[in-house]
Formats: C-alpha cells, sequence, structure tokens
C-alpha cells in the first residue's frame, strides 16, 4: 500500500483522491461504512485484502472462523444484535461456496451481510481454474443483490452500493466477488456513499388511504389478534407497537423470530404462533375478526394449511416487501412500509377498549395448554430431565434477559416456547431455513456485538457437532459464551415426526456420540455435565456466574415430544395438544 | 393454465437475465417465448416473456421479478390486453418446383421475400405464432431448408404511456 501511494502520480491526483490498491480501498470502503468487526477465512484468492487487512489491525477487528457456514452465522447474529451489516471474507472456491448456507440463512431471515469473496484473476474467469467457482451464478438464488468485481475502479462504488442495499428496505445478504488482480492493480480512491440505487425502492410510498382504511377495521373489531413479525425488531418498532397495542388493548402473539419484540410478561402478550407455538393465539387466529400482521410473512410454519387459515378474519398486512402482500395468504389492507412508520402513522388513528371476554378466552386456552402441556414438561417429574425444564430454569435464573441463541429442532422450539423474554432483540434462531449447526456460531456473534451482554447458546446433539469447531473462536478471542447442548442421543424433532407420522420407524437418528464434555475441554473451555434433576439448578447457575466461556451438557430425556403440535396439513385451530 | 405475456423493464446489466428466469425456473414455469432488446429509454432494456402459468400465482412472480435489483418494473398481461407480433424466416431451396406458385402463396400470406439466390431464396412473415406456422407447413412441400422464429414482441393496449415513465425512472438515478 505504501509503495502504490509513493508511485502516485501527485499532478494529476484531484484534491481528496488518493492512488491505492484495491484491497487497500476494499478495506478503507469498510472503515467509512463504518465496520469495525469482520468475520472470515483466509486463503489464496483473497489474500492481498487480508496482507491490507494488517495495516488497520486497529480499526477492524477480524475473527477467524474455523469453517466459513461459522463465520456467516457469526456475522448473522453480529447483524441482528449491533443492527449493522455482518461483514464475511472469504477466498474463492471451496471457502465461497461454505457461505452458501449463511446466505440462504440470511435471505430468509431478512439479515443484512456483506460477503466478500475472492475470485481468480479475471483472465482465468471461465477457465475452470484452481478454485475457481461461479459465485455470482451460485449465490443469485439467496442474495438480495451480488456483483463480480475485475477492476479495482469499481471497488469503492460497488462496495457503498452493497451497504446500502443490505442494510435498506428489507434488510438481506449481499455478496461481492473480487478477483485477485482487482485486488493487487492501483488506481485513484474516493469514497461516496450510496444514497439511490434507480431500480430500487427501498421505502416506497405509504398509502395513508390505506392506512385510515386499517384504522377503520382496526377501531371496529370486537376480537382482534396482533401478529408481531421480526419486521418490528428490524424496523427498532418496539415502542411503536407498545404504543398500539395499549391504545387498543389488542391482544399480542408473535412469530417465532419476532420473539423478544414484545415483552412476555405483558398482560396483552399472548404466546407464540405456529407449529410448536402456544395454544391460544392459534386457536384464536381462527375466531378472531381482525387480524393485524406486522412485519411478518405468513410462513407456512404459521398459517398452517393456507386454505383454513384466518377466513372468517379481516386481515391488515403491514410489510415492507410488496411481494410477500398476498403470496401465501390473500389480505384486506395492505400496508406498504416498514414496521415503524405503518405503527406510527396507524397509533395517530387508532383506539380501543379493554377486551376482557376475549382476554379471557386465551387465559382459558393457556390454562389447558398449561394442565396438558407445560406442567408436564417444564415441571415434568418423570426421572430424566425435560429440554424445556432447562430452558425454563435458564429463563429464571437470567430473568429473561440474556441473550439466547438456540439451534434448530426441538431444542429450538422449547427455547422458543419455555424461555420468557423481557427485552427487544434478545432471541437470535434460524428461521426460514431451519439450518442446524446455527446457534454456536450465532451466540459467538452475538457476544461480539454486544460485549456486555449475557449471551446463552442452546443446541441439541445433532446440531452442536455441524459447527462446533466454532468453540475454537470461543477461546482464541475470550468471549464468555455459555453454551447448552441438550443430549438426547438423537435427532429429536425428526425422531419426534418419526414417532407420530411414520409408525416410530426410528431410521437413521439415533446418535452415537462422542464425549462432549472432553471435546469442550480440549479446546481449552470449562465444561460440565448434568443428568439429575437435583443437580441442574446449582450447574445452570454455576454457568450464568462464570465470568468466562462455559459449557454445560444436560442428558434429557429421549421420548420426549414437543407439543402441542399442528400437524402438517392441519389448520391452526386442529393443533393438538397431545 | 393460462396464457401471460410479462413485460419486463430494466437495467442492462450482467446477469439480470438469469435472476429473471431464476423466479421463473423455481416454480417449474416454462418459458415460451422471450425478447431481450433495448427500449425506448437508452439503457433500460425491454423483455416480453410468454409463460402459461397458474393464475393465482402471476402477480406473485412478477411482483418477484420486480423485486430484483435492476428491474425498474415488472406487468403481467393477457391476451386481450396486448397487440403482438413474431418474425418468422422461412429458407427455401431455389428449384423448378417453385414455378410461380410460391408467389401467390407468399402474397396470401402477406409475407415477402428477402432475397434470393440461384440456390435459395428467404421469405419473411411478420404475424401471429399460429399463421407463420401456418406458412412453414404450406411451405414444406417446397422444402424448407431452415426454419428460425422470434420471440414474441408486444405493447399494451392501455392507455399507460410508458415512454415517459421509463424516462422517470432513468432520470432519477
Amino acid at each position: 500500500m505504501e509503495l502504490a501511494t509513493k508511485t502516485q502520480n501527485t499532478d494529476t491526483m484531484c484534491k481528496n483522491t488518493e492512488h491505492l490498491s484495491g484491497a487497500e480501498i476494499l478495506i478503507r470502503s469498510l472503515i467509512e461504512e463504518q465496520v469495525d468487526n469482520i468475520f472470515g477465512y483466509t486463503g489464496g484468492a483473497i489474500m492481498p485484502v487480508y496482507d491490507a487487512l494488517y495495516d488497520h489491525q486497529d480499526e477492524l477487528q477480524h475473527y477467524q472462523a474455523r469453517h466459513e457456514q461459522g463465520a456467516t452465522h457469526a456475522a448473522q447474529a453480529y447483524a441482528r444484535i449491533s443492527k449493522k451489516p455482518g461483514v464475511c471474507f472469504t477466498t474463492s472456491g471451496p471457502g465461497a461456496t461454505n457461505v452458501l448456507t449463511g446466505l440462504a440463512d440470511a435471505y430468509l431471515d431478512s439479515t443484512p451481510l456483506v460477503i466478500i469473496t475472492g475470485q481468480v484473476p479475471s483472465g482465468f474467469l471461465g477457465s475452470d481454474a484452481f478454485q475457481e467457482t461461479n459465485m455470482i451464478g451460485l449465490s443469485m438464488p439467496v442474495t438480495k443483490w451480488n456483483f463480480q468485481i475485475t477492476k479495482a475502479e469499481e471497488i469503492a462504488e460497488v462496495m457503498a452500493k452493497a451497504f446500502y442495499i443490505a442494510r435498506s428496505g428489507r434488510p438481506g445478504p449481499v455478496l461481492i466477488d473480487i478477483t485477485k488482480d482487482a485486488q493487487i492493480t492501483t488506481t485513484d480512491y474516493k469514497y461516496k456513499k450510496c444514497e439511490n440505487v434507480r431500480s430500487y425502492q427501498p421505502m416506497p410510498d405509504l398509502d395513508m388511504s390505506q392506512v385510515e382504511a386499517a384504522a377503520a377495521l382496526i377501531n371496529g373489531a370486537k376480537k382482534p389478534l396482533l401478529l408481531a413479525g421480526q419486521g418490528i425488531l428490524l424496523s427498532g418498532a418496539e415502542k411503536e407497537l407498545m404504543e398500539f397495542v395499549e391504545k387498543t388493548q389488542i391482544p399480542v402473539a408473535c412469530t417465532l423470530l419476532g420473539l423478544s419484540s414484545f415483552p412476555t410478561d405483558h398482560p396483552l402478550y399472548t404466546g407464540m404462533l405456529g407449529m410448536h407455538g402456544n395454544y391460544g393465539p392459534n386457536m384464536n387466529t381462527n375466531k378472531c375478526d381482525v387480524l393485524i400482521a406486522v412485519g411478518m410473512r405468513f410462513d407456512d410454519r404459521v398459517t398452517g394449511n393456507t386454505a383454513k387459515y384466518a377466513k372468517q378474519a379481516k386481515i391488515v398486512h403491514i410489510d415492507i416487501d410488496r411481494s410477500e402482500h398476498n403470496k401465501n395468504i390473500k389480505v384486506d389492507v395492505p400496508l406498504l412500509a416498514d414496521a415503524k412508520q405503518a405503527l406510527s402513522e396507524l397509533n395517530k388513528l387508532v383506539s380501543g377498549a379493554e377486551k376482557p371476554e376475549w382476554m379471557q378466552s386465551f387465559k382459558d386456552y393457556y390454562q389447558l395448554e398449561f394442565d396438558k402441556v407445560i406442567k408436564k414438561q417444564a415441571y415434568s417429574d418423570k426421572e430424566k430431565i425435560n429440554m424445556a425444564e432447562v430452558v425454563r430454569t435458564v429463563s429464571e435464573q437470567t430473568n429473561g434477559e440474556a441473550i439466547l441463541c438456540s439451534d434448530v429442532g426441538q431444542n429450538q422450539m422449547a427455547s422458543a416456547r419455555y424461555y420468557k423474554f423481557k427485552k427487544p432483540n434478545t432471541q437470535i434462531t434460524s428461521g426460514g431455513l431451519g439450518t442446524m449447526g446455527f446457534g454456536l456460531p450465532a451466540a459467538i456473534g452475538a457476544q461480539i456485538g454486544d460485549k456486555d451482554a449475557k449471551v446463552v447458546s442452546i443446541s441439541g446433539d445433532g446440531g452442536f457437532q455441524m459447527t462446533l469447531q466454532e468453540l475454537a473462536m470461543i477461546r482464541q478471542y475470550n468471549l464468555p459464551v455459555k453454551t447448552i447442548v441438550l443430549n438426547n442421543s438423537f435427532l429429536g424433532m425428526v425422531r419426534q415426526w418419526q414417532d407420530l407420522f411414520f409408525e416410530q420407524r426410528f431410521s437413521c437418528t439415533k446418535l452415537d456420540n462422542p464425549d462432549f464434555v472432553k471435546i469442550v475441554e480440549g479446546y481449552g473451555i470449562q465444561a460440565k455435565r448434568v443428568s439429575k434433576r437435583e443437580d441442574l439448578d446449582a450447574a445452570i447457575n454455576e454457568m450464568l456466574e462464570s465470568p468466562n466461556a462455559y459449557f454445560l451438557e444436560v442428558v434429557v430425556e429421549t421420548e420426549s415430544n414437543v407439543l402441542p403440535m399442528i400437524a402438517p396439513g392441519a389448520a391452526v385451530s386442529e393443533m393438538r395438544l397431545e | 393454465m393460462k396464457e401471460y405475456t410479462i413485460t419486463v423493464f430494466s437495467e442492462n446489466n450482467i446477469g439480470l437475465l438469469n435472476e429473471v428466469t431464476i423466479v421463473l425456473s423455481r416454480r417449474k414455469i416454462n418459458i415460451e417465448s422471450l425478447t431481450v432488446s433495448e427500449s425506448e429509454v437508452k439503457g433500460v432494456s425491454r423483455y416480453t416473456i410468454v409463460v402459461y402459468m397458474d393464475e393465482s400465482k402471476v402477480e406473485n412472480v412478477v411482483l418477484q421479478i420486480e423485486k430484483i435489483i435492476g428491474v425498474f418494473k415488472a406487468i403481467y398481461f393477457e391476451a386481450e390486453e396486448i397487440v403482438h407480433q413474431e418474425v418468422a424466416l422461412f429458407k427455401i431451396a431455389n428449384s423448378d418446383k417453385l414455378n410461380g406458385n410460391l408467389e401467390a402463396l407468399v402474397r396470401n400470406h402477406g409475407a415477402k421475400i428477402l432475397t434470393v439466390s440461384p440456390t435459395f431464396l428467404v421469405i419473411e412473415r411478420v404475424g401471429y405464432k399460429a399463421d407463420n406456422q401456418e406458412l412453414f407447413h404450406e411451405l414444406e412441400q417446397y422444402g424448407v431448408l431452415q426454419f428460425a422464429r422470434s420471440g414474441r414482441v408486444a405493447v399494451s393496449t392501455s392507455q399507460k404511456d410508458f415512454t415517459s415513465y421509463l424516462k422517470e425512472l432513468a432520470e432519477a438515478s
């Protein structure tokens, strides 16, 4: 870089313009975009960028993952916690293909990422050169935008555009593929932030007549229900939601990714929606007269059978992505805006009285669910520990204020059901893609995103083994992440489906696991195993009180199924309690 | 299943066509015909895509195309909402068999002869796909050496003024 600076032609240089290598320009672009943490894994085709990073270690902290997938999941959680795009570096070929799962996950869950993949020199493109893969073609279906840079002159402008697109509108992942020659070549550099892309409208104009129509429906509703999705967290609309709910006295149910957008101890909170959500909000979805869906997309895990979904209700749908309106569910009043804007406008027009009978129906359903499910699972009296009671204990001991990163499967549903979220943006999980192995690297990214937070990762024994190599990051960067593995020696959720829908033919779901405590100790992290109920409270307390990283394996009951459940193809109101 | 003509206006960028077709192929919608060229506004491409698909999904598909960064606008039309044409070129071997019969055939079909050489001649017809196909069948007796058909191009019958709309979009940069 220094060499490049020295050889610059000062006569022809504009004021405020510098002559730098592509790699240096890339690094400076990141600094311009207020990036301070990067996740990644080096390799041949990205070496010039890593070399440029060497001079900027005081401004940019790089976190070395042990697999590029781990880097992307860490970056996703970092993005959700820090509210800034997550940034990853990887090399070409296998390094680049390893980010595809993270991209797909971030695309489905609207997480802003800027992934920078190295690429073979431009002269080799298309020739099947060593470690060449067509990353633009491969990532196209799972990115909000992607671009291949082949010239150093393109870098500053493309990077500005990448960050603008990743974070604006409905956020999403962007992949920038940059050839090695573009990293090495020198050119003039001047950074200009991107404020507009002419074919892209991130904040469309909200139609005020539609806002009035929505307010009229809401004000006239006798049995309304509000569905709170991740759009509330993404747009930072927690206060607007609270104001809306308190003005209208409308009960709230959260989607999986909407959890923590509304406090679980609020009297109008009724629980989680969907396949393994709470009984009341699911049953009452098919009884309400007005459904107000805020920043959610009527995923099939929420709706069950769409032909039998809320047919009696008028539906108001707030979403910033126009292609989500009427995609899965036909709606009566679509509001094209983010949750914050739409709720702010609605708050000027809405009001409503308490609805005691309607609220009582949620309480009655909860009592049924408590007697038939919650009591048996979260307060189990069986010999073996139930995963629900582990989550309940963590929830009680943290007062529901820790950041909870769950993996996928039964552990995820137990986490979502039994953790009582009190603070906004304290849940990180893989919603749309359901990526096993997400939880541990996500906890790492979350901890980096909020150094002072208590971060708890809850995984199953299956998912933990998909990315456990990232324990090395916890050790290397001294991150006080608390990791719980709920070990039932099975792929529990698939086992549950085999139990319920495949005549108990447990095909390939039993796991013969290694000694997790030994493995974790090998990474230099304190580790413990509990299998008796009487030891559970103290073990969780010891873990939470530790100032360092801590790993707790809890041996849990194998035969337990996550209930209640909406069977595939069933309506939300056909949810079964046993 | 119904025939729809989808018109897309986009930037003239590498890879955009691929992004548009991914929206269709992931839902297993086949492209019956596709034409891409520069629109009336410099730098803005116009696609005309003909598909057969389920009525309930066409709006979703078009909105998913419009969501692509680089796409200005995507609109779908039913048959009665557009005026459309395609071009067909027929290369016929030049021989005694033609014998003046061809001239009448060409005239009756509203086609024209573009080139005549000692060994072959090239006929052009602009019109509907079915009529071009009919001419092909009638020419077969003379030996068709090559038959090439363009995709559909279409303009809408509605009052919407795309030219000024596109100019506004392009100037908004």
